[in-house]
C-alpha cells in the first residue's frame, strides 16, 4: 500500500481523530514542564538578571516561525506534483499559525531588546528578517483569503509559496548585506545558543519540543476544521445541482 | 482532421457539469450545442479549446487547431478595427486581414476605433477574428448575440464557407443558423451525476 | 512577438493615464519628502538614494494590474492562450512593455528628481545605472503579482500586498548602490547581486506567471 493513501480526506480524518488527543496532552505537558521548570527553577544571568528567561518563548517560537514557512513550502510542493487536496489545506491551515509564531517572536524580542539595548526595536538584521517574514504570511494568507474556488487558490497560494520562498531566502542575505552597511559588526546579536550553559539549554530544549507539538496540534485541528469545511461544500454543490 | 470526444468530463469551479460526453465532428460538419442555461455548453466549449483540463474522459482535438469565439471579443477600444485585426493576424502568423474585414461586412468602418463600434459591430469585428486566425476548428460560444437578421444571415454564410472549405465547427447557440449537416447535440442528458473528484464528498462516509 | 509588444505600447500611451501617472507619483514624492523632511540638504542628500529607490518602487507598483486586468477583462487573455505563441513568452513580453513604459521613464527621470533630493554629484551615474539594472527586476515580479491576482475584481491592493515583499532584495541592493556610490564606496557586490536578482528573476519568474495565468483562466 502506498503512503499516499493516508493522505485522503477520510483516512486523514480518522488517522488525526486517534492522533490529536495524544498531540494535545504531550503539548501542554511539555509546555508546562518547560516554561515552569525556565522561568522559575533556572538561575538569573549574571548579566542579564532575569529578562533572559524570555528566551523560553521567543527562541521557540522564532524556530517555529521559520519551520511553519517550510513545512508550507513542502506542503505546496506536494500539492503541486501529488494533487492531494488535504496537503493544500494543510498547509493553508499552518500559515495563521505561522504568522502567530512570527508575531510572538517579534514581540518577546521587543520586550527583551527593551531592558537590554534600551530600544524596543532596532533594525538588527534578524528582527529585520522576522519583519519581512510577516509581511509573507499576510501576503500568503491574504491570497487564500482572496480567492473563492478552492483548487485555484491552492494552486496560486503554492506558486506564490515556491516563489515567495525563494525571495524571502534572498531577503534575508539582504538584509544581513544591508546592516552590515550601517554599524561595522554586529553588535546586537541574538545568538544565545551558542554561549549557553546546559542549565539554560535543557529546559529550553523542553520548550523547543512543546512548541513544535502546538505546532502539529494547532495545525492538525485547522486541517480538520478545513476538511470539513470542504465536506460542508461538497454538499452545498450537491445539493444545488440535484 | 477530425474532432474525437470520448466520455468526457468537465468542471467548472472544481465542480463536474458534465459527464459521458460523446461526439465526433468531421471536417466540413458542424456540431450545434443546445441545453438550457448553466448545462455546461460554456465550459465544455473552453475544455475543447484547451483552457481547462478535462477531469475524465478523452478528446482528440489539437489546441493550436482550434479558434475560440467568446463572450468577449478580445478588442481593444483604443485599436482601430484593422489594428485589432492585424494584431490577431500576426500572433497567427496569417495574412488576411482585408479578406476577414470584407467578409463579415466591417471594411467600412477600417479606420474606426473599436470603442466607436455598436455593439453588433463589435460582435462582427470579434467574428472576423477567426477568420484571421486561419485554424481549421472553431469553438463558437453564443456568436450571433447582439446581431441584427441580416448579420446573422451574413455569419451563417461565413460558416458555411469555412466549412466548405474542410473547416469544423462547434458553436453553442440558440437560433437556427441553416447550416447544412449540422448536427446538434444537447447537453441535458449529460448532466454529472458525481460532483467532485477531490475525496471531500466521501470524507465522512 | 514583435506585434504583442507593440501592440502593448500603442495601447500603454493611447489610454494616456497609465504610465504618465507613475511617472507623476514619482515627481510628486520627490517634491513631497523635502516638505515633509525639512530643507536642510546634508539630511536630504543622506536620504536621497533611499527615496528616490522607494519612489521608483512605488511608481511601478501603481500600474502593474494594468499588465493582465485589461486583457482578462476584455477576454484577450483567453485568446492569448490559445494562440501559437507560449504564455511564458507573453507574460515576459507584457512585463518588458511594463518596462519600457515606467521603468525606463522612471530611470530617465530620477537623475532630476536628484537634484531636487541634493543627492550629491557622485551619486548620479550610479543612481541611473542601479535603476537601469533593477527596475526590470520590478516589473518582472510585478508581472507574477498581477498573474496571481488577474481573476480578482479588487486585486489591486492585494497585488501590492503580495509584491511589495518581493521587492524588499531588489529595493535593499539598489539602494546600497547608490548610497555607497555617493560616499565613494566599493559597490561591486550590490551591483552584482542587484543584476542577478534582474536577470534570475526574467529568466524564471515568466513560468511561474504563466502557471498562474493558467490556474486563473481554468
Amino acid at each position: 500500500m502506498s503512503i499516499w493513501e493516508y493522505a485522503n480526506p477520510k483516512r486523514v480524518m480518522q488517522s488525526s481523530a486517534w492522533v490529536l488527543p495524544w498531540a494535545i496532552g504531550l503539548t501542554v505537558l511539555c509546555l508546562v514542564v518547560g516554561l515552569v521548570w525556565g522561568f522559575f527553577f533556572t538561575p538569573d544571568d549574571y548579566k542579564q538578571g532575569s529578562t533572559v528567561k524570555i528566551i523560553y518563548l521567543h527562541v521557540p517560537s522564532a524556530m517555529m516561525a521559520i519551520n511553519a514557512w517550510v513545512m508550507m513550502l513542502v506542503a505546496s510542493l506536494i500539492w503541486i506534483v501529488r494533487r492531494h487536496h488535504v496537503s493544500a489545506l494543510a498547509a493553508k491551515a499552518a500559515a495563521p499559525v505561522g504568522l502567530t509564531f512570527t508575531l510572538i517572536a517579534l514581540a518577546t524580542g521587543a520586550l527583551w531588546g527593551q531592558p537590554m539595548w534600551g530600544t524596543w526595536w532596532a533594525w538588527d538584521p534578524r528582527l529585520t528578517a522576522f519583519l519581512i517574514l510577516t509581511l509573507f504570511y499576510f501576503g500568503y494568507i491574504a491570497l487564500w483569503a482572496a480567492i473563492e474556488n478552492p483548487d485555484t487558490a491552492a494552486d496560486l497560494t503554492a506558486i506564490l509559496c515556491l516563489v515567495g520562498s525563494v525571495f524571502a531566502l534572498l531577503s534575508r542575505y539582504a538584509v544581513n548585506f544591508w546592516n552590515q552597511g550601517l554599524h561595522q559588526g554586529a553588535t546586537l546579536s541574538l545568538d544565545k545558543e551558542e554561549n549557553i550553559s546546559d542549565v539554560f539549554w535543557l529546559p529550553l530544549l523542553v520548550c523547543i519540543a512543546g512548541f513544535v507539538l502546538l505546532f502539529v496540534t494547532l495545525v492538525l485541528m485547522r486541517t480538520r476544521t478545513e476538511i470539513r469545511a470542504r465536506r460542508l461544500q461538497a454538499l452545498l454543490a450537491r445539493e444545488r445541482v440535484a | 482532421m477530425q474532432i474525437v470526444v470520448d466520455n468526457l468530463a468537465v468542471a467548472r469551479g472544481g465542480v463536474t457539469v458534465l459527464q459521458g460526453v460523446s461526439f465526433a465532428v468531421r471536417p466540413g460538419q458542424a456540431l450545434i450545442l443546445r441545453g438550457p442555461n448553466g448545462s455546461g455548453k460554456t465550459t465544455l466549449l473552453r475544455t475543447l479549446a484547451g483552457l481547462q483540463p478535462p477531469v475524465g474522459g478523452t478528446m482528440d482535438l489539437a489546441p493550436e487547431a482550434a479558434a475560440y469565439g467568446a463572450h468577449a471579443d478580445g478588442l481593444k477600444s483604443t485599436l482601430t478595427v484593422r489594428e485589432n485585426l492585424a494584431f490577431w493576424a500576426a500572433i497567427h502568423g496569417t495574412d488576411g486581414v482585408e479578406a476577414a474585414m470584407t467578409g463579415m461586412d466591417v471594411a467600412s468602418l477600417a479606420h474606426r476605433r473599436a470603442s466607436e463600434l455598436s455593439a453588433g459591430q463589435k460582435r462582427r469585428l470579434g467574428l472576423a477574428r477567426l477568420l484571421v486566425t486561419g485554424r481549421p476548428v472553431w469553438l463558437l460560444d453564443e456568436p450571433t448575440v447582439s446581431l441584427d437578421v441580416a448579420s446573422v444571415t451574413l455569419f451563417a454564410g461565413v460558416v458555411r464557407q469555412h466549412l466548405a472549405g474542410g473547416g469544423l465547427a462547434i458553436i453553442a447557440t440558440h437560433v437556427d443558423l441553416g447550416l447544412p449537416e449540422a448536427a446538434e447535440l444537447d447537453l441535458t442528458p449529460y448532466r454529472a451525476r458525481i460532483l467532485a473528484r477531490d475525496g471531500f464528498d466521501e470524507a465522512f462516509a | 512577438m514583435k506585434a504583442l509588444l507593440l501592440r502593448d505600447l500603442r495601447l500603454a500611451i493611447r489610454s494616456g493615464g497609465g504610465f504618465g501617472l507613475g511617472l507623476a507619483f514619482f515627481f510628486l514624492l520627490a517634491i513631497l519628502v523635502p516638505l515633509g523632511v525639512g530643507p536642510e540638504g546634508g539630511t536630504l542628500g543622506r536620504i536621497a538614494p533611499g527615496i528616490l529607490w522607494v519612489g521608483a518602487l512605488l511608481a511601478c507598483l501603481l500600474s502593474l494590474d494594468r499588465i493582465f486586468a485589461l486583457d482578462f477583462e476584455d477576454g484577450s487573455l483567453d485568446l492569448l492562450a490559445t494562440a501559437p505563441i507560449p504564455l511564458e513568452a507573453v507574460v515576459a513580453l507584457k512585463a518588458l512593455a511594463h518596462w519600457l513604459v515606467t521603468g525606463l521613464p522612471l530611470t530617465l527621470l530620477a537623475p532630476g528628481l536628484g537634484v531636487l533630493l541634493n543627492l550629491p554629484p557622485a551619486g548620479y551615474g550610479w543612481l541611473v545605472l542601479s535603476l537601469l539594472l533593477g527596475t526590470p527586476a520590478l516589473s518582472v515580479i510585478g508581472a507574477f503579482g498581477a498573474a496571481l491576482v488577474v481573476g480578482l475584481r479588487r486585486g489591486g491592493l492585494l497585488l501590492s500586498l503580495l509584491v511589495l515583499p518581493l521587492y524588499v532584495p531588489t529595493l535593499i541592493f539598489g539602494a546600497e548602490v547608490v548610497r555607497r556610490g555617493t560616499e565613494g564606496m566599493a559597490l561591486a557586490t550590490p551591483l552584482a547581486l542587484m543584476a542577478g536578482i534582474s536577470l534570475g528573476a526574467a529568466a524564471l519568474l515568466p513560468f511561474a506567471a504563466a502557471a498562474a495565468l493558467r490556474v486563473n483562466l481554468r
